[in-house]
């Protein structure tokens, strides 16, 4: 469970994040959702300690993230940036392979190679793996990045934004895949995502960040309201369901 | 009406000369006035040459970090002077007079220069890769000079460090009436330019559309800055950062874009530099050889700061 | 650019181990006394020419181009910029300057701690920089090393203005301009030392690698990235003090080398250490080769053939960048 207690973040007198208070339990998929510069990149920067905290406390199971060594937590947590951008002339299959660093600290067994295979399979990214990743699309690259994140097998997955660049096919095969590890492997996935029906459809649980404040939380229906939505991002949207889920016809 | 401040800029420019003329005079009065007012001449002629041509060069380029020397062009003059070395023969070249060597030189600069600086002119490149080609190049023809003197001379300690530094106390007389010729020229030519210059300076597609002829202006204006570029180097050797350490002054302190103003206040501020600085190392703290590398270490910083300045905005 | 990693690595690779050789043995059999290396066994004397000289001046040119090329390499990860090295980022000048320090104030120390302060110095040069680097965008890759070299030069203007005062502006010109010529037995072995940290870097090169890939991802995979980083300093900084105080300054070693590498080999430091050691140590040997050779029997120093070798090949690097991107 990640726990996250009266966290507030500045940056020169700015507020960012003010007053926090969230608990994420194991399993399940949440999406994080709100407008540009609502604080959401930074508060996942805070819980994958990329950033010093100011105020308030964050643990992961337990442990709390400013004390406990890195390695150990990247066992347990993974982060995907929204800027993973790596100009480096590394393969795919090296690039994903670094996933298992916290397993293995630079000697791969057996099985950690298996599983950058079983990641390759995963994300489509065979035909790939010997490419180097400067030669690759956009959405190739962005693949391999979140490839990478799989393959560091940890219990807790931080996606920022994941489905940038990618295709509607490989975005939809994405967003199965979180869900099937959420399913039958108990995994938790937190998700930044900007298209709002995608959390609609995946998500257990939607918890929407305005100004830095959390300012509604709750499962898809709860949340995805006319009402909640137009407090979130400041108009009034159509809300429908199919399926009997809520479909937002955020664009008309 | 004449501006404040130009006038307080001359005003130090021109005490610093009377001071570089009479302080710790002493012996024979006349003699010693002669020959400090030769190298006066010369210095005078460095100063203008430097601030004239790097305020050219940053109107041509539509920028305030470039500048001839940063770009290499005083390691390529250094480069030609070695290359013509090595055509003629240390005795054919010794056996020229120094006005045909003079202008061999300068011929053979403005060739190189503009092969390098004509794509500059034609097409945008990315600014910081253009500033990192210069200084590369620079580096190149300074090795090209080194191996070339070697390969003349294998005997000779090469002193390395002290050529790739200006020495103001040297100044070679021989060049004084070419070399003041050639800045009274420039200076005339660059001063009738200067409400042509003011809209150089906006950029290639606005001087287009107020109908400036780009190409004929932007290469005459770069041949001027060659020749410049060749009396300065010829005179006292490379000063890569002072044309920019004086451009950056003169804009801070004038705060204009204005040709008119800008140009007599980059070569006020050079002269201040140049004379007071020799005047007070000549006289105060030993040593009147290191001024160039006292330039080079103050310029250097300056354009370290515009760097980092620019590049946060 | 090729999409693909070399297609014909093997052949590229025993290519290469070849060329090394034979450029060893040329060094050793080329230079201003007659020699061959039949002599070995049956002249006692060309038995001493070549374990005075010829050996260990292969051997510190094969060292020093080793080192200098992983030292660029490691820059180049930390500063997360392919166009940054030890000389032209102010490294190797801050060592200089250290020397230069330690023979004003303690003339009589021994040159390993001459070394040690040149070590000193320049781990708090390359510091400065990197912090500065860090802080620049990084959507303007030419941007750190233009900074760099100037940076370089500011410091280099320092050195030569203390030398000037002092009067030891002839042992400036031997730190900063590198040159075999005075390597011979009892005079090298420090050198030794940059082996060291070769071995280092090579059992540290899957944390260098991640470092290249930035700050969060490196933190992400748990890599202690703060010590990582100081790791990298401390191996550029003894490579370049050991390679200044014995050697001079060479530049563009580390520029060029890790650039060529990695165009055919990528850049997964593990695999590609080896090869950026072996491509350096030749470059270096060919251009020392070529220093002796062009002006027979006189030397150029290697510097000054680097010099112009390594710009043409740097500038290249630079056309061929920006007509890709």
């Amino acid at each position: 469970m990640i726990v996250i207690e009266n966290v507030s973040l500045s940056h020169r007198d700015t507020p960012i994040l003010r007053d926090i208070d969230l608990s994420l339990p194991r399993g399940g998929i949440t999406a994080l959702v709100g407008p540009n510069g609502a604080g959401k990149s930074s508060l996942f920067s805070l819980i994958a300690r990329l950033q010093p905290l100011q105020k308030g406390r964050i643990t992961v199971d337990d442990m709390p993230v400013d004390t406990t060594p890195s390695r150990t937590l990247a066992q347990r947590l993974a982060i995907l940036r929204q800027d993973g951008a790596v100009a480096n002339r590394l393969t795919v299959r090296e690039i994903v392979g670094f996933g298992r660093f916290p397993h293995h600290r630079g000697r791969p067994a057996a099985e950690d190679l298996a599983l950058v295979d079983a990641a390759l399979s995963e994300f489509d990214l065979h035909s790939l793996a010997d490419r180097f990743i400067d030669t690759l699309s956009g959405g190739q690259r962005q693949r391999a990045i979140v490839a990478m994140t799989f393959c560091q097998g940890t219990d807790y997955l931080l996606l920022d934004e994941p489905l940038n660049n990618l295709d509607m096919f490989h975005a939809r095969q994405l967003m199965r895949c979180l869900r099937t590890i959420a399913d039958e492997r108990q995994r938790t996935a937190i998700i930044v995502l900007h298209d709002i029906n995608q959390a609609a459809s995946y998500a257990d649980r939607i918890v929407a960040l305005r100004d830095g404040r959390v300012i509604a939380d709750g499962t898809p229906d709860d949340v995805l309201t006319e009402d909640h939505l137009e407090s979130i991002f400041g108009y009034r949207m159509k809300v429908e369901h199919m399926n009997g889920k809520p479909f937002v016809l955020h664009h008309l | 009406m004449p501006d404040r401040r130009m006038i307080v800029l001359a005003a130090i420019a021109l005490i610093a000369v009377l001071l570089f003329l009479t302080v710790g005079l002493r012996g024979n009065v006349q003699f010693v006035l002669q020959l400090r007012a030769l190298k006066l001449l010369a210095l005078l002629q460095v100063a203008i040459s430097i601030a004239v041509s790097t305020v050219l060069f940053q109107t041509v380029t539509a920028n305030r970090i470039l500048t001839p020397s940063i770009m290499g062009l005083d390691a390529l003059y250094l480069f030609g002077q070695t290359a013509l070395i090595f055509a003629l023969g240390g005795f054919g070249y010794a056996s020229l007079d120094a006005g045909t060597k003079f202008g061999a030189e300068v011929l053979l600069m403005i060739a190189l220069a503009g092969a390098l600086l004509w794509p500059l002119i034609r097409t945008r490149m990315d600014m910081n890769l253009m500033l990192l080609m210069g200084v590369t190049l620079g580096l190149l023809f300074r090795s090209l000079s080194q191996l070339l003197s070697r390969l003349l001379d294998p005997n000779a300690f090469a002193i390395v460090q002290t050529a790739s530094f200006a020495n103001f106390n040297m100044l070679r007389a021989d060049l004084t009436i070419l070399g003041t010729i050639i800045t009274l020229a420039a200076v005339v030519v660059s001063w009738r330019a200067r409400h042509v210059l003011d809209i150089v300076g906006l950029g290639r597609e606005a001087a287009i559309g107020l109908g400036v002829s780009w190409i004929r202006t932007a290469a005459g204006l770069l041949l001027l800055v060659a020749i410049l570029v060749a009396v300065s180097t010829a005179l006292v050797g490379p000063v890569v950062f002072f044309g920019l350490l004086v451009a950056a002054l003169a804009e801070r302190v004038m705060r204009t874009q204005r040709h008119a103003l800008l140009l007599p206040a980059a070569a006020l501020i050079a002269i201040i530099i140049l004379v007071g600085g020799q005047t007070l190392l000549q006289h105060g703290l030993g040593g009147a050889s290191t001024l160039g590398v006292v330039i080079e270490f103050v310029g250097g910083l300056v354009f370290l700061a515009l760097l980092f300045h620019e590049s946060r905005k | 650019m090729t999409g693909r990693p070399c297609a014909k690595p093997q052949a590229t690779k025993v290519a290469a181990c070849a060329a090394f050789v034979v450029l060893v043995l040329l060094s050793i059999c080329i230079g201003a006394g007659e020699f061959s290396p039949r002599g070995l066994f049956t002249d006692p004397q060309a038995l001493e020419l070549f374990l005075v000289s010829r050996l260990p001046r292969t051997v510190a040119a094969v060292l020093t181009g080793a080192a200098l090329s992983i030292a660029g390499l490691i820059m180049q990860a930390l500063v997360r910029n392919r166009f940054v090295e030890p000389s032209t980022a102010g490294t190797a000048q801050s060592a200089s300057l250290g020397i230069l320090i330690m023979t004003l104030f303690f003339p009589g120390a021994a040159l390993a701690v001459k070394t040690l302060a040149a070590s000193i110095l320049a781990l708090l040069g390359t510091s400065l920089f990197l912090a500065m680097a860090h802080r620049l965008p990084p959507a303007q890759p030419y941007l750190v090393p233009l900074f760099g070299l100037v940076y370089g030069g500011v410091i280099g203007a320092v050195v030569t203005f203390v030398g000037w005062q002092t009067e030891l502006l002839q042992y400036i010109d031997i730190w900063t301009n590198g040159e075999f010529s005075g390597v011979v037995r009892g005079r090298y072995e420090l050198l030794w030392g940059t082996a060291v940290m070769l071995v280092v870097a090579w059992r540290v090169a899957d944390r260098l690698t991640l470092l290249s890939l930035g700050r969060d991802v490196s933190i992400g995979l748990g890599l202690g990235y703060q010590r990582t980083l100081q790791l990298g300093l401390v191996i550029v900084s003894v490579i370049s003090a050991l390679t200044v105080t014995i050697v001079g300054i060479i530049p563009f070693v580390g520029l060029v080398v890790p650039n060529l590498v990695s165009r055919i080999m990528g850049d997964n430091l593990r695999g590609t250490i080896p090869w950026v050691a072996l491509s350096g140590a030749a470059l270096v040997l060919s251009c020392d080769i070529l220093g002796r050779v062009i002006r027979y029997p006189y030397e150029i120093p290697v510097a000054t053939v680097m010099g112009v070798v390594g710009a043409f090949l740097f500038l290249y690097l630079m056309f061929q960048r920006s007509a890709h991107a």
